[in-house]
Parts: C-alpha cells; sequence; structure tokens
C-alpha cells in the first residue's frame, strides 16, 4: 500500500510537498499504524501528533483522502489505492502533519467552558437527576479533535467564526441545571452561531456523535427568542 | 514559520455534500421569485387586474420559471423540513420527542396551510 504523505518542513519548503512511501497492507493497522511504521523504520523525519491510539486524546486527526479523519480509528482496509494523508484543513500547518491548534484553543475558551454558578457554595456536591445530565451529556462527549472545524467550509474560509465544537461546548454548560453563567453576548454575535450556514458536515465528521450542528441550530432558535424576548430568562 | 494555505475560491466542487449545500441555497432565489410572484397576484387581486395578470402568468417564459420556482421550492422546504427536528429537540419529561414526530408536525402544518389557502383561492 502506499501512503501519499503531506510534507512541509519549515525553512526548507516553500509549500507542502507530497512523499510516497510503501508500507505493509496489514488487516489489522491503522492509517496512523502505518505513519509510525514509516516513522520508525523508513524515515524518523516525518512529523504528527498521536497519543493514546484508541479515538480517545483527539490528537491524531488528519485528512485521508481528503476527509478529515481520527487516523487511529481509520484502517488500511478501508481504502483500495493509494491513501493520501494531509494535515487537517483550516489550520495552520507546523510541521508536515502537525497544525498548530492555538486558535482553536482561543475559541474554545472563550465562550468560558466550566460551570458559572452564583451565590453561596452549598455544602454538599450539586446532585443532578439523570433526565438532567441526559440533557448536555451528548455535547460533553467532545474530544477536541477538531475534525468538525476542518470538515467546515466557514471555518476554513473565515477563521473568525467560533466553530462547531466552541458552540457545542457552551450548550454543554448552558444546558447543565448547576450552571447559572449566560453565554448570550458571544454566542449570538455574528461569528456566533449566525456564521453558520448549517452545512451539516461538522456533524458528519464527528468520531464522538457529538451532533455539533444540532447544539447550533438549537442556539440559533434560543438567540432568536432571546432577542424578540428581550427578558426570557436563559433557563427554559 | 507556518504555512496557511491560499483561500480555495472553489471550495464547494471538493466534495459533494458542499455542492448539494449550494444548489440548497441557490434555491433560496426561486423562494424570492415566489414571494415576489405571489405579492403581484395579490396586488393584481386587490386592483381588480386579474385577467391581466393571468394572461401574463400564462407566457412561456413565466410559465417556465415557475415550473422551475416550483421544483426549486418544494426541494428548499422539504430539506428545511427535515432539518427543522436539529433546532427542536423538546423533551416532555425526560423523553425526547423523536424528529420524525417534529418533522411529521411541521408537514401537516405545511399541508394545512396549503388546503387553506387552496381554499381561500377556489
Ligand atoms: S465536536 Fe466532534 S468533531 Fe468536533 S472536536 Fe468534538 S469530538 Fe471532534
Ligand atoms: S491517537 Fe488519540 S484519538 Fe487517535
Amino acid at each position: 500500500m502506499i501512503l501519499r504523505v503531506s510534507r512541509y518542513r519549515p525553512g526548507v519548503d516553500a509549500e507542502p510537498v507530497f512523499q510516497e512511501y510503501e508500507v505493509p497492507d496489514r488487516a489489522d493497522w491503522a492509517i496512523l499504524d502505518a505513519l509510525n511504521h514509516v516513522k520508525d523504520a523508513v524515515d524518523g523525519t516525518l512529523s504528527f501528533r498521536w497519543s493514546c491510539r484508541m479515538g480517545i486524546c483527539g490528537s491524531c486527526g488528519m485528512n485521508v483522502n481528503g476527509e478529515p479523519k481520527l487516523t487511529c480509528g481509520t484502517f488500511l482496509t478501508d481504502y483500495t489505492g493509494p491513501v493520501t494523508v494531509e494535515p487537517l484543513r483550516g489550520f495552520p500547518v507546523i510541521r508536515d502533519l502537525v497544525v498548530d491548534i492555538d486558535p482553536f484553543l482561543a475559541n474554545l475558551s472563550k465562550v468560558s467552558p466550566w460551570l458559572i454558578r452564583e451565590g453561596e457554595e452549598p455544602d454538599s456536591e450539586y446532585a443532578q437527576t439523570p433526565e438532567q445530565l441526559e440533557a448536555y451529556k451528548q455535547y460533553s462527549m467532545c474530544i477536541n479533535c477538531m475534525l468538525c472545524y476542518s470538515a467546515c467550509p466557514v471555518y476554513v474560509l473565515d477563521p473568525d467564526f467560533l466553530g462547531p465544537a466552541a458552540i457545542a461546548l457552551a450548550q454543554r454548560y448552558n444546558l447543565d441545571s448547576r450552571d447559572m453563567g449566560d453565554r448570550f453576548d458571544v454566542l449570538s454575535a455574528e461569528e456566533g452561531v449566525w456564521g453558520c450556514t448549517f452545512v451539516g458536515e461538522c456533524t458528519s465528521a464527528c468520531p464522538k456523535h457529538v451532533d455539533p450542528a444540532e447544539a447550533i441550530q438549537r442556539y440559533k432558535l434560543t438567540a432568536a427568542l432571546r432577542s424578540v424576548l428581550p427578558f426570557t430568562r436563559r433557563r427554559p | 514559520m507556518t504555512y496557511s494555505p491560499p483561500r480555495d475560491r472553489l471550495w464547494f466542487l471538493r466534495r459533494r455534500a458542499y455542492l448539494v449545500f449550494v444548489l440548497r441555497e441557490l434555491t433560496s432565489l426561486f423562494v424570492a421569485w415566489s414571494v415576489v410572484y405571489l405579492i403581484l397576484l395579490l396586488d393584481a387581486a386587490a386592483g381588480g387586474a386579474l385577467p391581466a395578470f393571468w394572461a401574463w402568468a400564462a407566457g412561456p417564459w413565466v410559465l417556465a420559471v415557475n415550473v422551475l420556482a416550483l421544483g426549486a421550492t418544494v426541494f428548499h422546504s422539504v430539506t428545511f423540513l427535515n432539518l427543522a427536528p436539529k433546532a427542536t429537540v423538546i423533551r416532555l419529561d425526560g423523553w425526547r420527542v423523536p424528529g420524525f414526530m417534529i418533522s411529521g408536525g411541521n408537514y401537516s402544518a405545511w399541508l394545512a396551510v396549503s388546503v387553506l389557502i387552496l381554499w381561500v383561492l377556489s
């Protein structure tokens, strides 16, 4: 099996170039295993990020044949011809398959992704019913892999857009019964939910079934209602 | 020193899903045309100029545009209503109302309004 890997060596390459590597076509190998084989046995200069190898850490996201994928969960057997591996679209490339995640982290922190409380701290823990947990659980499954950003043409064209995972994360707290915060200003801005044109590819790309497109459309409804009824409290 | 690729002006040709999305957005033009057409119709009805309006509307160009507009607005409406459950997550006592019921409700409302309009017009 041939791997066509995008290489960018700052100071050497003016722009990324493809390099081909022959790798054993093993049925139990994920793309990440093939990349590690290249790194260990063929070319130690190849750079890419990974950690858990089990779809948990979210660091091995790359474009495989043009689609954003977790390379530890995408197998060689899923492809027949040469497999093209490129860095995630939408982010500056630092080297080879490693992208700069700072813009993504900055967007995440814009939505105050923590429980915001007012008043006295209670003496015991904040109890929640299974229904209250269910209300936001799906949005808490995000592993920050950025595949949704890479799949989103709005984000790729306009990096000021807050983006799918950050909005889903905001909803993870908005819908939490313990949270008392208000993220209206950042979410209802032009670069917030209204930047989304509902292409829906973020949801298709998400390996954790977070469904960020749903999170965004739900907040559009919330934001629209709050604009019409200015005195509505955040909580339904 | 990072590398950022130049802006891709043909991004919508890169994936099928993008192309379908762009086509769906373009159908908005026909939705706008349908609104203009309805306003002209109402204006003619209010001014007693309906026969002249129908004569104009029966012309081949208007007919062709309207056939296209019908297809485009139906496509627009169907895709729009199919997406509606994404924006409306309704929980009744913890039970999440399934998407098909929400879009089913929307389709029923569409049908009801269409029947009402048909009844008013005939
Ligand atoms: S929402 Fe899904 S695709 Fe986006 S960062 Fe989270 S896990 Fe990845
Ligand atoms: S290596 Fe952790 S998600 Fe792939």
